[in-house]
């Protein structure tokens, strides 16, 4: 779309009568958009407030037409705003905020008649380019109050009960909080007092996980406990793009859609992939979260530099040691097994680890074996079968990733051998884990703390083994270990074991 | 002389890692656009093929190969309308899983840059071709807009070639949301440029991203023929 910049006036160019001899501009070639002032007399239309308020959009992302949207430009209700803009010779994509020029391309625009520059980090949310205006509410948002909408009836631990005030005090204070809570301990409990008080004082809440299943398991809790409150579900291919909320869940990529939209940014599993390798979605986050509002992350790994900063108590933390279930988490052992490659390029399954997989066939215990790598996992299947033919392999590309992790729950598989895909999020009862090659790269302190963590969640199975097969430890190895000591050390002292 | 200069495949921004060999010790290292594990996702049609269509005959059950033609392009030849009408298809790539995400990327999405690699490739092919004249299929105005460039254009000018627009379409809806009848009975949705060179008697080599069931590229070729176009062949990077 091209504009016509005249007398501190913008107009598009699809809303001129007459467009012979005029000059049109590129959104990102104007030198100073107009800021027109909120005109408190004009009827702006509500639905096109419910929509956009908190959002920034491409036009063709909004189901109004182009001549309803302008009138409130020209009110101060809507706002345009260059989708690329080019400083310091460099380009930066005021979407998601990328500015590493080689994630940039340009082509001949059959739209603006130019060269025209894209950005490619965030194009799989429609392409913004130099002719892309981005569109955002600068009218007043809509207002909402839902006091006391929790409907709750369950119980707190003594343990998340703390967190759950520590969470509660970080909203109405718009603070800071990181809650480093141990696989098991009850998260997502912890978070509806907290909610509850941000919607009496009406308060926008997101949820924010890097990963789509979370949003998907979470959004029918959500709207079991807060059954009056609106709640929208956004992950790539969701259809509730258009509902205004006061709760939004949502995976971090989804983000990227908002701008100054949330007085309460949630953010689970802060470390899981892709979300710290990835800056593109912290800005997403950062984008998202209204100036002075609050932050929560919840995670059970936080990283190294966290850590620290929490030891320095450089950081507003709470720390939750023990699982709901008032046993100890268990603590992994390390079990030397040789040139564990050499041996399955020969054919053979390491002797430790094939002694320790038959003792859980034997007992029918149902166990998953952790591999570093998909090749090495899917060459290594047969020699497993050869010990019971329903053993099966998961990995992130495999189409029936699903179906495999439903038939374990059903017991119809009794050993699954996976790639780090299923370290977190599954919780399957009554489970014995293995990781071959605990010494890899792919096996860092967080990915070995959340495996070990997938033992004992049932409170009528507390306990497991988790074995790590090695061939060297690691510093890795060692610190999730470590990790794992402290945090029952600290539950016995505070308690919270039984 | 930068020996190692990080270079990032273009497709999933992995890291390419260097190849040294004496080639790159003394003449500095070939650019590479992919790294190698995207480059081995493509799939070239290799081995026997339909003459016309270029689909491969592995994949075409025995009883639906009529010789050296697929069943379709039987189908097509044995109607007095299309016979000869597109006088020869070749594609580079098989239409797989991949090669419709990267299509999917490059045309839906518009990320124009995938253009350099898709180029580089069919570059060859549209070599081996003599023609007077390299025409990508036309998109209507409002899919023009739309997606921002016409993806058959890009690919012949981005290897290095002059195309000409001799074709204008019709708006219609999206092709991919016809049936296969529906698309052969398809009323012309082609028509000559107003401003088109001469067509008479000349060789033409049209361009677009893949075959589907031939119906498009039928149609162009159709309108070129009556035009005077002496033969009408065509490339496309993908085989669907």
């Amino acid at each position: 779309m091209l504009f016509l910049a005249k007398e501190n006036r913008l107009t598009p160019s699809a809303l001129l009568e007459d467009k012979a001899g005029v000059e049109l501009q590129r959104i990102s070639d104007i030198a100073s958009i107009p800021d027109y002032p909120v005109d408190s007399h004009y009827p702006y239309v509500k639905e096109l407030q419910l929509f956009l308020s908190g959002r920034q959009l491409l036009l063709e992302e909004i189901p109004f037409a182009l001549a309803i949207i302008h009138e409130h430009v020209l009110h101060g209700y809507v706002r345009y705003l260059p989708g690329i803009v080019f400083h310091d010779n460099k380009y930066q994509c005021q979407r998601c905020g990328n500015d590493e020029q080689r994630l940039f391309g340009s082509f001949a625009c059959a739209r603006c008649q130019k060269q025209c520059s894209y950005c490619r980090k965030c194009l799989m949310m429609g392409r913004v380019s130099q002719c892309t205006p981005l569109l955002t509410w600068s009218g007043p948002e809509p207002a909402f109050r839902f006091p006391n909408a929790l409907a709750w009836e369950g119980t707190l631990s003594i343990a998340q009960k703390e967190a759950a005030e520590k969470i509660r005090e970080a909203v109405e204070s718009n603070g800071d909080l990181l809650v480093w809570a141990v696989c098991g301990a009850g998260k997502t409990e912890m978070l509806f007092y907290g909610m509850q008080a941000a919607l009496t004082l009406g308060k926008r809440v997101a949820i924010a996980t890097p990963r789509t299943d979370v949003v998907l398991e979470l959004t029918p809790r959500m709207r079991q406990v807060f059954p009056t409150v609106p709640i929208a579900s956004l992950f790539g291919g969701s259809e509730e793009r258009h509902l205004f909320a006061p709760i939004v869940i949502t995976t971090t990529h989804q983000l990227l859609r908002f701008k100054e939209a949330f007085d309460v940014m949630i953010i689970d599993e802060v470390d899981a992939f892709p979300f710290t390798a990835d800056r593109m979605l912290q800005n997403a986050a950062a984008k998202a979260r209204k100036q002075g509002g609050t932050e929560v992350f919840l995670t059970a790994t936080p990283s190294i530099e966290w850590q620290r900063e929490c030891a320095q108590r450089k950081r507003n933390h709470y720390i939750l040691p023990a699982r709901f279930h008032r046993h100890e988490l268990p603590i992994p052992k390390f079990v030397w097994c040789g040139n564990w490659k050499k041996s399955l390029k020969k054919g053979r399954i390491p002797k430790k680890l094939l002694q320790w997989v038959l003792q859980r066939l034997k007992t029918g215990k149902q166990s998953f074996v952790f591999f570093p790598h998909i090749q090495l996992m899917e060459q290594s299947l047969p020699l497993f079968q050869q010990y019971h033919p329903d053993i099966q392999a998961v990995h992130s590309e495999d189409p029936n990733r699903k179906e495999k992790v439903q038939q374990m729950r059903n017991g119809k598989i009794p050993l699954l051998l996976t790639t780090t895909i299923l370290e977190r999020g599954v919780t399957i009862p009554n489970l014995d884990v293995a990781v071959l090659g605990a010494e890899d790269d792919t096996f860092t302190e967080s990915a070995l703390v959340q495996i070990a963590g997938r033992v004992g969640r049932s409170q009528n199975d507390p306990t497991g083994d988790v074995s790590f097969f090695h061939y060297g430890k690691t510093n890795a190895m060692i610190r999730a270990r470590a990790q794992l000591l402290r945090m029952n050390k600290e539950a016995r002292k505070r308690g919270l074991v039984d | 002389m930068q020996l190692f200069i990080k270079e990032y495949c273009l497709y999933c921004d992995g890291e390419i890692a260097p190849q040294i060999d004496w080639g790159s010790f003394f003449l500095g290292p070939e650019k590479k656009l992919l790294c190698e594990s995207c480059k081995n996702r493509f799939e070239r049609i290799n081995g026997a093929t339909c003459r016309i269509c270029c689909r491969p005959m592995e994949q075409i059950a025995e009883q639906f190969q009529h010789d050296d033609l697929c069943n379709d392009c039987l189908r097509w030849e044995s109607n007095r309308k299309w016979k000869h009408v597109l006088n020869q298809n070749s594609s580079l790539f098989v239409y797989n899983d991949f090669m419709a995400e990267v299509i999917a990327r490059f045309k839906y999405r518009g990320d124009y840059l995938l253009v350099q690699y898709i180029a580089e490739q069919i570059k060859p092919l549209i070599v081996k071709h003599s023609f007077d004249y390299l025409v990508p299929i036309p998109l209507s105005k409002e899919r023009l807009y739309e997606r921002g460039f016409n993806q058959a254009e890009a690919i012949g000018k981005a290897a290095g070639f002059h195309t000409t627009n001799l074709l204008t379409r019709v708006h219609t809806e999206k092709q991919s949301k016809k049936t296969r009848a529906e698309r052969m009975d398809l009323e012309q949705i082609f028509r000559i440029a107003s401003q088109s060179p001469a067509i008479d008697g000349k060789y033409i080599l049209l361009i677009d991203d893949i075959y589907t069931t031939g119906s498009t590229l039928r149609h162009a070729a159709y309108v070129l023929k009556a035009a005077g176009a002496a033969r009408v062949q065509s490339v496309t990077v993908a085989r669907g």
